[in-house]
């Protein structure tokens, strides 16, 4: 009993942390999710229900960012997951200026957020005074004027993936490369000895071994997708909605503060979609890494 | 298929890099392995056993020198294509695949016309697992079998493809010493089986000594002496390889020839009569069999105990002239000691007293 008391006491402080900026807030946001027309000076609502979530479901703003997120989830996790093996397969096979090589891809991770978004900017965005480094690219080959920043909606999406992908691919790199460093070099011996084909190492050999890593990726991927905010905003400014690239959690922040904001309710019926969703592609990919990832 | 071995030398540049100087792993080798036979590569850990074995089967380029299966030059030839099995100390068994894949693995790799059928494959992996004893073990996982059954499914893996040549590369030191016993004798039994030309590396001379057909005996890449195993534990051509060998190891005292004798310290323990005029430094080697308890003796060294080990007696003892800890000396158990003033006194075997050169530690043959 005296052990327990000890143990609960050690707990305490961790417990405590967790309550407040955790449990509660979690709560909480349940609560405002279902509670109509809940006023911010008053404290009060009309009754409780589905109103909020009905109204985000059918707000377009909302459907834009469900689309958007979607969208940028779909292209970006698989994309800069497997450019990020690629290249680490490729680091990991060149001896010369490896080390080099390995600084230069992981420099995007120690720079600046923002001060990326200003060398996109420079490349895409058209100015008064360019049109941007890109969109001169593709006139010099004879295409058309693109204004990737203020433009159409696919020239603007594919900057933003272009420019997720970006960011996340140093992380990736990161990790995979010393993923395929730990694999026992024995391995491939043995695998020469019996004259097994390249592709047929990687497939049979390479990527079951480093499976946990890439499954990590994935999940931690997804999730950080899903909850995409900060490069939108670099690249397009706070009003998202107007340029018709916001995000879930984007979509979140304008019904808190935005200039439209102050609805708390919505904000939450928002929020807690979000987590619905996330919460059931991670079970999927949980369930479908039960069968493909192996764990030493 | 017999392997030949011509002027071998593979020269790696030191993993030290404060040091220019090349290490030579394998220096000049010079040697036939006959078809179907068991060879054991014995030496000191480091001395270039696993480079030599990765010479053989193409994992290493040799810098000079060529290597031939049967008449065939392989030198240039890339490890597939050499028909080689290889069995890793750490049995390399792919540790996501189950048993049965881990044995099909090499056979799947084959294309074209080799291609196997699902059913020739299974049947090909259902013998190598007979073979090897281990067919109820087929669907699980590296992870839950022992060292042994491990070790087991890595020469099954080898054997699949029914390879010309077998290397082991200390195939049994990640074993306990039962297992190895028992493995060992499994190895040789699979190897008579087979009749598959098979390289065996161990530091272990014991090992070595018990399955291999001749023994090679290697120190810092230079190959030592090449014989059956019997042969080279009478008649080592140096010290080195006469202390590798035998396990008490052999008593080495200082000593010299003259006058016909051999002496250790100022004994003369048997004679040398083609040495009448030279009087020559040398090293007297003395197995620990080939001592005698004799009262009237010559060699007399003080006594310090006796170990009994029920087939026969260790008798542990001193001399001045002696190079090392203690003279182990073996003798029957029946054999009685009575050390006066603790000294005992021995007479010594000819034929288990080998004499080798002060400066060269080269045999000297009396
Ligand atoms: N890839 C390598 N690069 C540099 N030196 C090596 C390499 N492989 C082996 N050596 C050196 O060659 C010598 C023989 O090594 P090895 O063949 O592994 O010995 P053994 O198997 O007998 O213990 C050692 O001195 C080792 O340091
Ligand atoms: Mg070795």
């Amino acid at each position: 009993m005296k052990k327990n008391l000890t143990a609960w006491l050690c707990l305490l402080p961790a417990i405590a942390f967790l309550g407040v900026f955790m449990v509660y807030p979690l709560i909480d946001v349940l609560v405002y999710s279902f509670e109509e027309g809940y006023n911010f000076a008053s404290q009060s609502f009309w009754e409780t229900g589905f109103y909020n979530y009905s109204y985000v479901l059918h707000d377009p703003y909302f459907i834009q960012a469900l689309k958007n997120t979607f969208i940028i989830v779909i292209i970006t996790v698989p994309l800069s997951t497997g450019i990020a093996l690629l290249i680490s397969l490729e680091l990991s096979s060149v001896k010369v200026l490896r080390d080099f090589f390995q600084t230069v891809y992981f420099l995007p991770y120690v720079t600046n957020t923002l001060a990326v978004g200003l060398v996109f900017m420079i490349l895409f965005k058209k100015t008064a005074y360019s049109d941007g480094l890109v969109s001169l690219l593709i006139q010099l080959f004879g295409g058309p004027s693109v204004d990737f920043i203020d433009g159409p909606y696919w020239a603007k999406m594919f900057v933003m993936c272009f420019y997720t992908i970006w960011i996340v691919m140093p992380f990736k790199i990161l990790i995979l490369t010393s993923a395929l460093a730990s694999v026992n070099p024995m391995y491939y011996k043995a695998a020469q000895i019996d004259a097994t084909p390249k592709w047929r190492i990687f497939y049979k050999i390479t990527l079951p071994m480093i499976s946990p890593m890439v499954f990590y990726l994935v999940i931690t991927g997804f999730i950080g997708a899903f909850k995409a905010y900060s490069d939108e905003v670099a690249l397009f400014g706070t009003d998202l909605n107007a340029a018709g690239m916001n995000t879930i959690v984007g979509y979140v922040y304008d019904m808190l503060y935005g200039n439209s904001g102050g609805y708390p309710s919505y904000a939450s019926a928002a929020a807690l979609l979000l987590f619905a969703i996330v919460f059931t592609i991670t079970t999927i990919n949980l369930m479908v890494s039960k069968k493909t990832v192996y764990y030493q | 298929m017999k392997i030949v071995l011509e002027h071998l030398t593979k020269r790696f540049p030191n993993r030290n890099k404060k040091i220019k100087e090349d290490v030579v792993a394998v220096n000049d080798f010079n040697f036939e392995i006959p078809d179907g036979k068991l060879i054991g590569l014995l030496g000191p850990s480091g001395c270039g056993k696993s480079t030599a074995l990765n010479l053989i089967c193409g994992l290493e380029q040799p810098t000079e020198g060529k290597i031939f299966f049967g008449d065939t030059d392989v030198t240039k030839l890339p490890p597939e294509n050499r028909g080689v099995g290889l069995v890793f100390q750490n049995y390399a068994l792919y540790p996501h695949l189950t048993v049965r894949e881990n044995i099909r693995f090499p056979l799947e790799n084959l294309r074209g016309k080799d291609k196997l059928s699902k059913e020739v494959m299974e049947e090909k992996v259902l013998e190598a697992a007979k073979l090897v004893q281990i067919q109820e073990l087929l669907d699980r996982r590296p992870s839950e079998m022992s060292g042994g059954q491990q070790q087991r499914v890595a020469i099954a893996r080898a054997l699949v493809k029914r390879p010309q040549v077998l290397l082991l590369d200390e195939p049994l030191s990640n074993l306990d010493a039962r297992l190895r016993l028992q493995t060992r004798e499994e190895l040789k039994r699979i190897q008579l089986e087979t009749g598959i030309t098979t390289v065996f590396v161990t530091h272990d001379q014991e090992e070595a000594m018990s399955i291999s057909d001749t023994i090679v005996v290697m120190k810092s890449g230079v190959l030592q002496q090449m014989g059956e195993p019997q042969e080279i534990y009478d008649e080592p051509v140096n010290l080195f390889v006469a202390k590798f060998l035998g396990t008490p190891q052999i008593n080495v005292f200082e000593g010299k020839i003259k006058d016909g004798n051999v002496f250790i310290g100022n004994s003369p323990v048997m004679s040398a009569e083609n040495y009448n005029n030279s009087e020559k430094e040398v090293y007297v080697a003395v197995r620990p069999e080939g001592f005698i308890v004799d009262e009237n003796g010559p060699l007399s060294c003080g006594f310090i105990n006796r170990e009994v080990m029920g087939r026969d007696t260790s008798v542990i003892a001193t001399n001045s002239a002696f190079i090392g800890e203690n003279i182990r000396a073996i003798i029957p158990s029946e054999e009685e000691i009575h050390p006066v003033n603790n000294t005992v006194k021995f007479s010594l075997k000819p034929f288990k007293v080998r004499i080798f050169d002060k400066v060269t530690e080269e045999r000297i043959l009396l």
